[in-house]
């Protein structure tokens, strides 16, 4: 961020430079205006936003709703449950994709480049097709309403095989090779060179990887039954259904599910947006 | 190289039977329930399954719900992903612009919706439009406008999930755009501005040729999620108003895990799946005709 | 490394279910009944130690739903409270314990104490499969000042009365609100007309549609009239903020409604209004008309492993003098007539019309697609009050979307009648 004053090139009038910041200063404003919203909503004395006209700031802050939100809906248990599910996908799905994404990148195998194609075309196919079948199969794995039934389908990606992938390819042969040659195994040459060497990519993916298991709804909304093993976002779409008055408590709920990823978002920014463009664009 | 080999396979092998066994068989397993009527009367007595054939896909067809969601769904695309392709680029452009201060603080600004949780948001979205007390229809009425029935008009809910679903998502494409603005050599806007060209010609016939490819990119990206309406009618309308808002995979839900019509649902599925290969081929197609890719 | 795989395995454990302690029955009951039945509950764990009782609560507007999924994942709970439209379902998809013979040992349930056809829409295909928990029905909530002001003192028994007062009502009370009020997203109210006609809901032994017929016709004009003529406003529950307010406000004369709302009422009502507000039985074509035979029941799913101790709960819940007291947490009327022998029941005139509409009640076929069907004619319905779609058009669509529905149900059932023929010498 540079505090050079406004650039001056010829041509360019100081109009300009109102639009420009006057108009990234609306975007702004209307991307966090709701968020703020309900921050502020959240410490409103319960009945307080639905009068008209309806209020911006709270008459006086009170933890009430967040205090309600805990004691009567079990929102705390969903936030383990999302922390637990989180955590698993992330560290499990790390393993399996960079073992996987490594593979592909250096380690020479019958059908590799076919594999590696077959599974591009896989991106293509929505996941929601393989989402009935995938409820049946739990079922008959006894994995319905459990946190396995969320965490195990998740293990790997095509996306993370990817990006790690794209990644890895950059990784020196002659590197590897002088360690073959030293009488290393392929575990000790991952373990001990490969990896460290991929550290950026995997902080990357770890968070990609835990804001989007975090998120998640559609699979955890058909594969969880009951309240106890609900994540955040499938237990507040079932309380906002049944609390449909209950603003207040409803954006403490919002804010309960929102925060952690987008503080996380802001500690780590770097990392996840050079993910996206590592991902969308081709490298 | 066998050993090469066999240490290839291990490593490749958890991630690969994962996908294999929860998607890809899975996958397989939607195209044949597609084909038999499997719904309730065979959860519970599996010899009531039928093999159906195509029946279900020819069924379907003529169902004026599927055409309806169907209508839904296009509705949302074809408003919707030019919409969010036009803030992402302007958004971009403006990041991009040299006048612009404060980069970083409004980048991350501008993303911030995206990284939120989508049930989250729409929560706060069904409050903020709500017919009496929600603050879109106060702040409308300060500049005399009647309130708007934003989720429970027919004509408004889908206007409304739209608009939702750019200001969730413009800050993803956004970003995409200002890494392809940033590859453009800048010495070209230099020549143009020599030679005289107004910043709208220089946007013409420099930026948007330069971002061809990454147009074609994030607009196939776009469409393509964009054709996975879901979460949103699903928290924020129920489908309702007058079914207005029940999208392809709304439909799909509702069928497979409402009323467990598995075979119909599965079937859906893969007519949405085989539509979303249609369009984005078309795309790919367009763009390498006009060698974007 | 090693440290994570144990991370990952430990997540994955953490999924596995505990083990029991003990007899814990599992119990889903619905909305504010999950919410009261907790105190009868804590009795009956005090009379039978040994057993606990872990009580879940599921709103109605996801209950289908999630007996559904739970059906389909193997996940269904010891007892249930069953709304009395969905046991034909369930008992068709094989999940339902037949009760005949425990309640032919039981000294708690006798089958004569019961309402001939609340008991009756707990037998399917000559089994019991449900014991009555409280009967339900929908009739109209008025208020007698505002009737009073048309013109009116006495509320309507006949379909014409109604629509006079209507009209009437409409002209006294102009812009402030509408005489009737009917949320357009349920169903029952529709219901409760086409119940009230002589031809059935759906025909060939319920294996097709009949909404073509000229009752059905007669009790979608008389239903959209209510809308056209602006006498019900064309608003979904969620568009009226407090309905209790509202009805208390005078923004309606006329709300169609259940038990639950008699106390719901009587606690809400400002003082000035007592007395000014009543219930009345539904109005029918010619004279008083018949209602949903509503409720819900218990029942023990066949999948449950403790179907000793679930017995013992339900009957426990079916004791008389329980059923009074449950009457008097919540509102809940009892099925059994010994139950209604209660000064409260017996002295209170809004319960009496309710016991005068249960007296003409009728069911809803009982096929396991009855629910969808249910909601397919809501949405049709609303589609004639608020999309314009025309009336006959309407019913063709339905009609055919219902026999689409049915189509299993009519293989299922002509392979039976074929096996049968076959089986016959």
């Amino acid at each position: 961020m540079s505090r050079v004053g406004i650039s001056r090139e010829i041509g360019q009038s100081r109009w300009h430079a109102w639009w420009v910041n006057g108009g990234l200063l609306l975007l702004a404003v209307i991307s966090l205006a709701p968020l703020a919203w309900m921050l502020s909503v959240s410490f409103m004395p319960s009945g307080q936003a639905s009068q008209f006209p309806p209020p911006l700031l709270p008459a006086h802050t009170t933890l009430a709703n967040y205090q309600a939100l805990f004691a009567r809906t079990g929102m705390g248990n969903n936030f383990i449950n999302s922390l637990l599910v989180s955590v698993g996908i992330t560290l499990g799905s790390l393993l399996f994709n960079t073992l996987a994404g490594y593979a592909f990148a250096k380690l020479r195998f019958a059908c590799r480049e076919r594999l590696f194609q077959m599974l591009l075309a896989a991106l293509v196919i929505p996941a929601q097709v393989a989402m009935l079948p995938l409820f049946l199969l739990m079922k008959q794995m006894g994995l319905v309403n459990t946190f396995g039934g969320v965490v195990i389908p998740a293990l790997a990606s095509v996306f993370g095989i990817f990006l790690v992938r794209q990644y890895a390819r950059s990784i020196p042969d002659e590197l590897l090779e002088a360690a073959r040659i030293d009488g290393a195994s392929e575990a000790r040459i991952f373990f001990q060179i490969v990896l460290p060497m991929l550290k950026p990519v995997l902080v990357t993916l770890a968070i990609f990887t835990f804001m989007g298991a975090w998120n998640d709804f559609m699979w955890p909304l058909i594969v969880l039954t009951d309240q106890e093993h609900y994540t955040l976002p499938v237990a507040l779409a079932s309380l906002s259904r049944e609390h449909i008055m209950d603003v207040e408590m409803m954006m403490a709920g919002a804010v309960v599910t929102v925060l952690p990823v987008l503080l996380l978002f802001l500690v780590l920014q770097r990392y996840y947006i050079q993910g996206l463009l590592l991902g969308s664009v081709k490298g | 190289m066998k050993r090469g080999s066999l240490a290839g396979w291990v490593f490749a092998a958890p991630a690969l039977i994962v996908i294999g066994v929860f998607f890809g068989l899975p996958v397989l397993s939607a195209l044949a329930l597609s084909l038999t009527d499997f719904d309730l009367y065979a959860l519970a007595d599996p010899h009531s399954l039928r093999f159906n054939g195509l029946g279900n896909y020819i069924d379907l067809l003529q169902t004026p719900m599927f055409w309806k969601s169907l209508g839904n769904t296009a509705y949302f695309v074809v408003a919707g992903v030019p919409l969010s392709i036009a803030v992402s680029l302007g958004a971009a452009l403006l990041l991009n612009a040299p006048a612009a201060r404060f980069k970083a603080l409004f980048r991350t600004a501008l993303f911030a919706p995206v990284v939120t949780t989508l049930v989250a948001v729409a929560v706060i979205w069904r409050y903020l439009f709500h017919t009496r007390y929600g603050l879109v229809n106060w702040g409308l009425g300060q500049i005399g406008i009647n309130p708007i029935d934003w989720l429970g008009d027919p004509n408004w809910a889908m206007p409304t999930i739209i608009g939702f679903a750019v200001w969730k998502n413009f800050g993803y494409n956004m970003v995409i755009f200002l890494a392809g603005l940033q590859a453009i050599p800048k010495d070209l806007y230099e020549a143009a501005r020599i030679d005289g060209a107004s910043r709208w010609q220089q946007f013409l016939h420099i930026t948007l040729p330069m971002l061809g490819p990454v147009l074609l990119v994030v607009g196939v990206i776009t469409v393509s999620g964009y054709f996975q309406l879901f979460a949103e009618p699903y928290v924020m309308t129920r489908g309702d108003p007058l079914q207005s808002t029940v999208s392809v995979l709304y439909f799909m839900f509702e069928e497979g895990f409402k009323w467990w019509n598995l075979g119909r649902a599965s079937a859906v599925a893969f007519l949405l799946f085989l539509i979303i290969l249609a369009v984005t081929t078309l795309m790919l197609r367009f763009g390498k005709r006009r060698e974007l890719v | 490394m090693t440290r994570a795989l144990a991370i990952v395995l430990l997540v994955l454990l953490a999924g596995c279910a505990k083990p029991e302690q003990g007899t814990t029955l599992r119990f889903w009951a619905m909305g504010r009944e999950a919410e009261v039945v907790g105190e009868l509950v804590r009795e009956f764990e005090a009379e039978n130690p040994g057993i606990r009782v872990d009580v879940q609560n599921i709103p109605w507007t996801a209950a289908h739903e999630k007996l559904l999924t739970a059906y389909a994942a193997d996940g269904l709970p010891d007892v249930c409270q069953l709304g009395n439209t969905w046991i034909a379902e369930f008992a068709t998809l094989q999940s339902l314990t037949p009760l005949q013979p425990l309640v032919d040992r039981s000294t708690v349930i006798d089958q004569s104490d019961y309402f001939a056809g609340i008991w009756d829409t707990n037998v399917i295909d000559g089994q019991l499969v449900g014991i009555p928990w409280y009967v339900d029905t929908r009739l109209l909530f008025y208020r007698k000042d505002l009737l009073r002001q048309a013109g009116y003192s006495q509320p309507p028994k006949t379909w014409a009365e109604w629509e006079q007062m209507n009209a009437a009502l409409k002209k006294v009370m102009g812009a402030r609100g509408y005489p009737v009020l009917m949320p357009l997203n349920e169903f029952e109210p529709q219901l409760s007309f086409a119940l009230q006609q002589d031809d059935s809901l759906l025909r060939d032994g319920d294996t097709r549609g009949n909404f073509r017929s000229p009752g059905f016709r007669r009790t979608l004009a008389f239903y959209d009239n209510m809308f056209e003529q602006g006498w019900a406003p064309k608003m979904s529950e969620t568009q009226i903020s407090n309905v209790w307010d509202e009805f208390f406000r005078g923004f309606t004369a006329f709300y169609l409604s259940g038990p639950w709302n008699i106390r719901e009422f009587r606690q809400r009502q400002p003082p000035g209004l007592e007395g000014e507000w009543g219930a009345t039985p539904l109005p029918g074509p010619d004279g008083l008309g018949a209602g949903i035979a509503g409720g819900t029941s218990l029942v023990v799913f066949r999948s449950s492993q403790k179907k000793e101790a679930a017995w013992k709960l339900i009957e426990f819940l079916s004791r008389p003098a329980i059923q009074q007291r449950f009457y008097k947490i919540i509102g809940d009327l009892p099925p059994r007539r010994s139950a209604w022998q209660s000064p409260e029941l017996q002295d209170d005139p809004l319960t009496a019309a309710f016991a005068d509409q249960l007296e003409r009640v009728k069911p809803t076929p009982k096929v396991l697609e009855w629910e969808r069907i249910a909601q397919q004619m809501r949405v049709v319905t609303e589609q004639v009050v608020r999309g314009g779609l025309p009336q006959d058009k309407a019913v063709e669509q339905l009609d055919q979307q219902v026999d689409d529905i049915l189509a299993k149900r009519r293989w299922i059932v002509e392979q039976q009648a074929g096996t049968a023929a076959k089986a016959a010498p």
